[in-house]
Order: C-alpha cells, then structure tokens, then sequence
C-alpha cells in the first residue's frame, strides 16, 4: 500500500492543497510533510537516504518542526527500525516495528476494518468518536517506548500502538484516505495543526 | 477484532453499471460516478468493480472511469477486467486503487500474480475464480468471462494462485451469479479450507441470512453482494442500496 493518488485525491476533497514530489529542493517549502510510505522498509530508507532527503527531511522535521505525518510503512519509517529490514529507520520517535505472527489463527497482513481507541489525546484525533473504525493493511506493527507516545490503539491479537505522536511528529497505522468520513476528519485535522 | 467485509461488487461494461444473472443475461444499472456516491455515503467498507466484457471484447481497463471512481470514493477499491500485464496493473493502483483482481490473465500467464505482488505487494493482487458445476458433480473452472471451460481444478487452481503470491481470492458462482439463491456454499468451503488467504464469496447473495451462511458455513473472510446491493428484491427495479447494519451484526455475531 502506500497510495499516493489516494492521500492527494482526500487532501484534494478537504481543500488541503499537495504536491507529491521526489525532490528534495521542493520539500524545503513544505508547510506540511506527508509520508506514505511505498513498498518495503529497506527500499524506503533506502530511496530516503540516497536522494537527498534525509538530510532536508532532518531539517524540516527536527529543525524547523513543520508537522509530519507518516501513513502505514511511513509511520514504521518514523521509528529506530523494523523486523522486516535491517537498514535503521528516521528514529524520530522511540519506538519498534515488529512482525505479526501469524500463530492463533491470525491472518497476516492484517487487513480490513478495525476499531480504535485513544490511549493519549492529540490534536490529530480530535473530533473522532471514542471508537472509531480505520482500513488497515499491514503485515508489521509499531510498539512505542513510552506510552505518551501512543495516541491510538487497536487490538489484533494484541494491543497495538496504531497511532503515535511525539511533537510534531505523528504517524498512522492504518489508511485515513480510504478510511470515509473519520479518515477525511483525521487528514483535516492534520490539515489545520499550526 | 476484525470485522467480515461486506463488499458491493458492481459490473461495468466498459462505462455502464450492469447486472447479470448466470453472467450472459444482463440488466442495465445505470451511471456508475452516482452509483458509488451513493455507497460512499452509506460508508461501505470496500468497492469492487469489474468490467466483465472487457477481456472478451478485447478492451483494456477504461481509466477515466477509473479515475473518476477513484476521485469520489475514500474506500478500498479494487478493480478486474481486461489487466494483462504489470504496466496495466501499476497504472490502475497509481489511481488510487488498492487491488487489482485477474481472472483470464493469471490462468494464461500465472508469472503475472507474483509480478504484481513483487511491486505492489501481496495484498494488492485478488485473483479472481469462476467457477459452475458440472452435470456429473463436482465443479470447473472457466475463463474468458465464464465462455471457456478450462481444465483446471477449482481448490487445486486456488491453492496455487495463493502459493504464487496472490493475497486474496474471489470465487464466483456462475450458476448462482444473478439468483438471489445464496451462496454455493460447498465451493466457498473447500476453497476456504484448502488456502490460508482471504476468501471472498460471490454469486448469489439474495438474504442477509445468505451472508451469515457464507461466513459461517463456506468459512469466507469477506462476502460480495451483486443483485443484492442494486435491486429493490428479486425481478423488481433499479434501487442502490445496502443491507441494515444492525440486521447484519445480528447475523454475524
């Protein structure tokens, strides 16, 4: 996953204007930065690390503190490193990205609609019922440090943090673009952070 | 936990919503942008479209339609119907769609699954299975929009698409397909049971009780509704609509 004309066709429907770019001299005028992530852990970091971007992406995110929001893989990009590569991840909010085992009848990827419940508040949730119902597809999920860390949670054969917010700097699990009116709510309000 | 995904599968020939019954016999829906407006505000958990002549009318996927669908719909969607090749695929997901299902394609080319798997992941290829009855038992497998019989076996063709990496299964009933008889429930269950992929039951939902028995009995991780979701009842007019939420919890429960 990891559907960049899915982000901009709800950013686009919620008046939030984007550009998808793969330059990092146009990102140094972002007020906002969306990763969504696309394809493995290591193929990420790795296109993040060898264009340029990290350094800008650096800059901006723990510089500048512009408000960044990774989306499924983008959101495992946000912590020291995952269990699906060995390439470490950005490390800007302390926490793991771990394999769903696929023992108890669980089927891997977890894939569909499930409920989350807040576990700290943010502005990111804001206006979202006390249960909401987000579209997942993901085979790896995150485990925070420190729980201030988590601000969603979502239970699939364990508890898991399926939001994570640490500053400026948030991450989701699950999919807002294809997630109806909650998903449209969450981006908007991502939208609006100052 | 997880809920069953209820999913309206809508058939396109190239821009008209259509609906068949045993896949010739076909009745005109209507406009497919108003028909997803509408199951974008009843917040269906998933779309599927398919355009069920465009292999055998030897079109490929119509993309502005495509895209239109995609602009409109803040859902997983998923997409079969003339996809020969990885280019197309990738094109398609580009949109903003999350699935591309392959039917004809995967049982001319099987390298094709993996191929799309490889860049897109598995959960973003469906394979898709038709499947009728034979008159001495037991079931075929058919391609090209249900006008060719193949030899394939329907459990042992599931289980090597599932080993050739495709992430989900649709199985449809053509002689189901339109009834509003139910599910055929014996296929469902023994596909379900020889693969660990998500199976997705189609043809022949007419109850929500329908539904409650694909999942219970056929062992299905996700139901498609055809008739169902565009018709009044059976034999009665064009009305896009959607089973009441409540009455399915009951039943899934």
């Amino acid at each position: 996953m990891g559907n960049l004309g899915s982000v901009k066709n709800m950013l686009k429907y919620i008046g939030a204007e984007s550009t998808i770019t793969a330059n990092p001299v146009e990102l140094q005028d972002a007020k906002k930065i969306i990763l969504p992530g696309v394809g493995s852990f290591d193929q990420a970091m790795k296109r993040i690390e060898e264009s340029g971007f990290r350094k800008v992406l650096d800059a901006k995110a723990l510089t500048e503190k512009v408000p960044v929001l990774g989306i499924c893989l983008g959101m495992q990009l946000l912590t020291y490193g995952s269990e699906e590569g060995l390439i470490p991840g950005l490390g800007w909010i302390p926490a793991k990205t771990i394999h769903f085992q696929a023992d108890n009848g669980l089927k891997v990827p977890h894939m569909g609609w499930n409920i989350v419940t807040p576990s700290t508040p943010s502005p990111l949730c804001e206006k979202l019922p006390e249960e909401s119902r987000f579209y997942f597809v993901h085979s790896y999920y995150v485990k925070v440090e420190n729980e201030s860390c988590s601000i969603l949670k979502t239970y699939y054969g364990l508890n898991f943090d399926s939001a994570i917010q640490r500053g400026n700097i948030y991450g989701v699990q699950f999919h807002p673009e294809k997630s109806h009116k909650l998903g449209m709510q969450l981006l908007r309000n991502f939208a609006n952070l100052q | 936990m997880l809920k069953v995904r209820i999913i309206p599968c809508l058939q396109l020939i190239d821009q008209s919503l259509v609906k068949t019954v045993q896949f010739r016999k076909y009745s005109y829906i209507g406009d497919p942008i108003n028909t997803v407006r509408i199951f974008n505000e009843l917040e269906v958990d998933e779309l599927c479209f398919l355009d069920i002549r465009a292999t055998v009318q030897k079109r490929t996927p119509n993309l502005k339609i495509l895209s239109e669908i995609a602009d409109e719909c803040f859902m997983p969607l998923s997409y079969g119907g003339g996809v020969k090749d990885a280019e197309m695929a990738k094109k398609i997901l580009s949109i903003g769609f999350e699935k591309i299902i392959i039917n004809t394609a995967a049982i001319e080319n099987p390298a094709l699954i993996m191929e799309i798997a490889k860049h897109s992941g598995n959960q973003s290829v469906i394979v898709s299975i038709d499947v009728k009855r034979s008159i001495w038992g037991g079931h075929a497998v058919y391609s090209n929009d249900g006008t060719i019989k193949t030899k394939l076996n329907p459990v042992e063709w599931a289980k090597q698409v599932e080993e050739s990496g495709a992430g989900e299964l649709l199985i449809t009933s053509m002689d189901q397909d339109g009834t509003w008889k139910g599910f055929d429930m014996e296929i469902i269950r023994n596909i379900s049971e020889a693969v660990s992929i998500p199976v997705i039951a189609n043809g022949g939902a007419g109850t929500v009780s329908d539904i409650g028995k694909a999942v219970q009995i056929g062992k299905a991780s996700a139901v498609a509704l055809g008739s169902m979701v565009v018709f009044q009842q059976k034999g009665m007019g064009v009305l896009v609509n959607f089973p009441d939420k409540k009455e399915l919890e009951g039943e899934l429960s």
